[in-house]
């Protein structure tokens, strides 16, 4: 028992960085996601296929391999990034891949009859999309955001292995030091799930804001929409 | 320093023998989440508060924690409890029991789309409960979750990499040895990206065939 | 408000060069399907006209192509003097771009059949939303306006509900109201009662019913409501397979058809009520 108050607060400190490391990715995975997933369903086509090249692209690889990629190659041509940065990056733009989909199918399932009464209203194509679509598909992204955002956390462990002192890291480091394997990783799972399930608290508060928004006291989920293609890697 | 085709040319050949490894811990990972996942789904319908709970916790746990650290344990904790795993067998095997719990959601999703009158129709017509499922719930749950099925292998695929970090000799890995005893990580890592990324896209275009036919 | 069902309203002006609404060889086809073929057909302004006629017959289409939701494969339409279709670029006509159809598309105003409210926000704002944002009217004269509105279709109490909250009836008029708060010239109703109970078809009748009778804004009706189209109409017309087989008031189409089709399909719509 007293092992656990030993390794406790190391731990915590890997548990803090992980949850930056979260943090930071995914604000740059939002930011990328409604970017992308707007070129999408934009009418410009030069957006749209930036957009589908991002999103194959990064979605066809494998998260460790942009990492390692980010993290040894890029320096080679000149783009050197601390380890931190190289990590925040990485996934940023990985997740940011997934939920790009995610802004486009949400989008594209509001219903087109929306769009007609904004046209009977003479709004503008702007207009449309602030005021009335996007508010709409906002409310329909949160699952599967909930969903990634899961992914996420659990992608942060691969920085361990560019040496930023996250959970998974530190855990290797106290195996190696004191051969305590079980409570260790025990521990750090335990670790992992407690902020794995925070974070779905989290989601379904906000989408019971969301449904709220829209009149409704509990979103509806489809469940089927919810589980193809949200994995990471 | 700039791209150099010699030296891929050079690499190459290794870099090949990783993707066997590669795809042989997806084959084996895949057979084991495919089968495991349905067994995991099932479980969960069960009657037995005994049975189902334990199987849920463990779904749900194995789901919410990161497979590095599941493989870390498979390699370095069980072998203080007298299981040695060699890195290609802990490996697979936590590939395996990770993505089996996405595959549990995908037939239980499957399995929850078939139309109650299916039921129905088949305890009017007294079937045995093994006849049911054998006879008309999974043939009409499973073809429909097949695209699913097919994207998470997919998946597998992409995250061999992090048998990496427990000595598998798998691409990503090789191409890392290479970096080390040469200094040159450019080629190593991008040619692992690109090879990923085309065989992704190739396994790809039946799924989407597939997809189609099942009418998504 | 007085239902106007005077012999008055059977003698208002015919279509003229002053027209509000008109279709010249209007062609729309989907696909292999020709839904019109070259129609013509004219509104005067502050007229009332309804279109009835079995489904596929293109009377939706009409209104479709007026609000500018589809476009018409060949032929052109003019709204209130100007061309909807076309526009003139360097001395040439030439089709229509998004800001001429938007220039144009200000004087028309539409209601559905699925209401189509936005979910997303109370009644009032979905009301005062696009006066606000296309019209450029400040945020309290919305309101105002709005509150008038909904007062009118008999929804003061409502303001504060998502669209969600209200029964199908209570929706319909919000949407009417919504359509009105753009002061729109022409105002398109696509069977706006179709998709209601019953029992909720009358309150939404009327309040068409003061509207027409207290402005006088243009009104093209697809109905079925046989009744509210004998009291509100000046015109109907009837249609089949893309063109008009029949049009007078309604007192003469209703009781005594010239067109074969159109005995036969009025006893089909009057023998199911």
């Amino acid at each position: 028992m007293s092992d656990i108050v030993d390794f406790l607060p190391t731990l915590l400190q890997g548990a803090l960085i992980t949850l930056q490391i979260t943090l930071g990715a995914a604000v740059l995975g939002l930011v990328c996601a409604f970017a992308s997933g707007l070129a999408a369903v934009s009418g410009n086509r030069l957006a749209r296929a930036v957009s589908r090249v991002y999103v194959e692209f990064i979605r066809g690889t494998s998260a460790l391999v942009q990492l390692f990629w980010l993290f040894f190659a890029l320096p080679l041509v000149g783009i050197r990034f601390e380890a931190m940065a190289a990590g925040i990056i990485a996934l940023g733009l990985n997740i940011g891949a997934y939920g790009s989909e995610v802004v486009r199918g949400a989008i594209r399932a509001v219903p087109r009859s929306q769009v007609e009464a904004t046209i009977a209203l003479n709004m503008s194509g702007y207009q449309r999309m602030r005021r009335v679509i996007l508010p709409q598909a906002v409310v329909g992204m949160l699952p599967p955001f909930g969903n990634l955002l899961i992914e996420l956390l659990k992608g942060t462990s691969l920085v361990s292995l560019i040496t930023i002192a996250d959970l998974t890291f530190r855990a290797q480091i106290l195996r190696a030091s004191t051969g305590e394997t079980a409570t260790i990783f025990l521990l750090v799972l335990g670790l992992y799930f407690v902020m794995a399930y925070a974070s779905t608290l989290g989601m379904r508060a906000l989408e019971r804001r969301a449904a709220a928004s829209i009149g409704q006291r509990e979103l509806k989920v489809d469940r089927s929409k919810v589980i193809a293609g949200t994995v990471v890697s | 320093m700039t791209w150099d085709w010699e030296f891929v040319a050079e690499i190459l050949p290794e870099l090949l023998r990783g993707l066997v490894v590669t795809v042989q811990a997806t084959l084996v990972g895949a057979i084991l989440a495919l089968t495991l996942g349905l067994v995991f789904a099932l479980l969960r319908r069960s009657q037995l508060a005994a049975v189902r709970v334990p199987t849920a916790v463990f779904v749900e746990f194995v789901r919410s924690t990161p497979l590095l650290v599941q493989l870390y344990f498979l390699f370095f904790v069980l072998p203080s409890w007298g299981v040695l795993l060699s890195g290609f067998q802990a490996g697979v095997i936590g590939l395996g029991v990770h993505y089996a719990t996405y595959t549990s959601e995908v037939y239980r999703a499957g399995i929850e789309g078939v139309p109650r009158g299916q039921w129905e129709a088949a305890t009017a017509l007294n079937l045995p409960r093994s006849r049911v499922w054998r006879s008309v719930i999974l043939p009409q749950a499973i073809p429909r979750v097949l695209p699913a099925l097919g994207n998470y292998v997919i998946a597998m695929f992409k995250e061999t990499p992090l048998l990496s970090a427990i000595t598998v000799a798998e691409m990503l890995a090789v191409a890392r040895d290479i970096g080390a005893s040469t200094f040159r990580y450019l080629e190593p890592i991008t040619l692992v990206g690109m090879l990923f990324l085309v065989l992704s896209l190739v396994a790809a275009v039946p799924l989407r065939r597939l997809e189609r036919r099942v009418g998504h | 408000m007085a239902i106007d069902n005077s012999p008055e309203v059977a003698s208002r002006p015919q279509p003229s060069a002053g027209d509000m609404v008109r279709f010249e060889k209007v062609v729309k086809q989907y696909g292999d399907n020709v839904v019109l073929r070259e129609l013509d057909f004219r509104v005067a302004p502050g007229e009332r006209i309804t279109l009835i006629g079995p489904s596929g017959s293109g009377k939706t289409t009409i209104l479709r192509l007026l609000m500018t939701l589809e476009t018409c494969d060949g032929g052109r339409i003019d709204v209130d003097g100007e061309s909807l279709t076309h526009m003139s670029r360097g001395g040439r006509e030439v089709p229509a771009d998004e800001k001429h159809i938007r220039q144009v598309r200000k004087k028309i105003g539409m209601v559905f059949q699925q209401f189509n409210l936005f979910p997303n926000m109370k009644v009032l704002r979905n009301v005062a939303e696009a006066p606000m944002h296309v019209l450029g009217m400040p945020r309290a004269e919305a309101e105002t306006n709005a509150r008038r509105l909904l007062d009118m279709v008999g929804l003061a109490a409502k303001t504060d509900a998502y669209p969600s909250q209200l029964s199908g009836g209570q929706q319909q008029r919000v949407a009417i109201a919504r359509a009105c708060a753009m002061q729109p010239k022409i105002l398109l109703l696509d069977e706006v009662t179709s998709a209601l109970d019953p029992e909720l078809v009358a309150e939404v009748l009327n309040v068409l019913r003061d509207i027409a009778a207290s402005t006088d804004i243009t009104m093209l009706c697809v109905t079925h409501e046989m009744k509210f189209a004998r009291d509100v109409s000046d015109r109907v017309l009837m249609f089949d397979q893309g063109q008009i087989i029949e049009q007078a008031p309604p007192d003469k189409l209703f009781s005594d058809p010239d067109h074969e089709r159109t005995r036969s399909f009025l006893r089909a719509v009057l023998e199911e009520r």
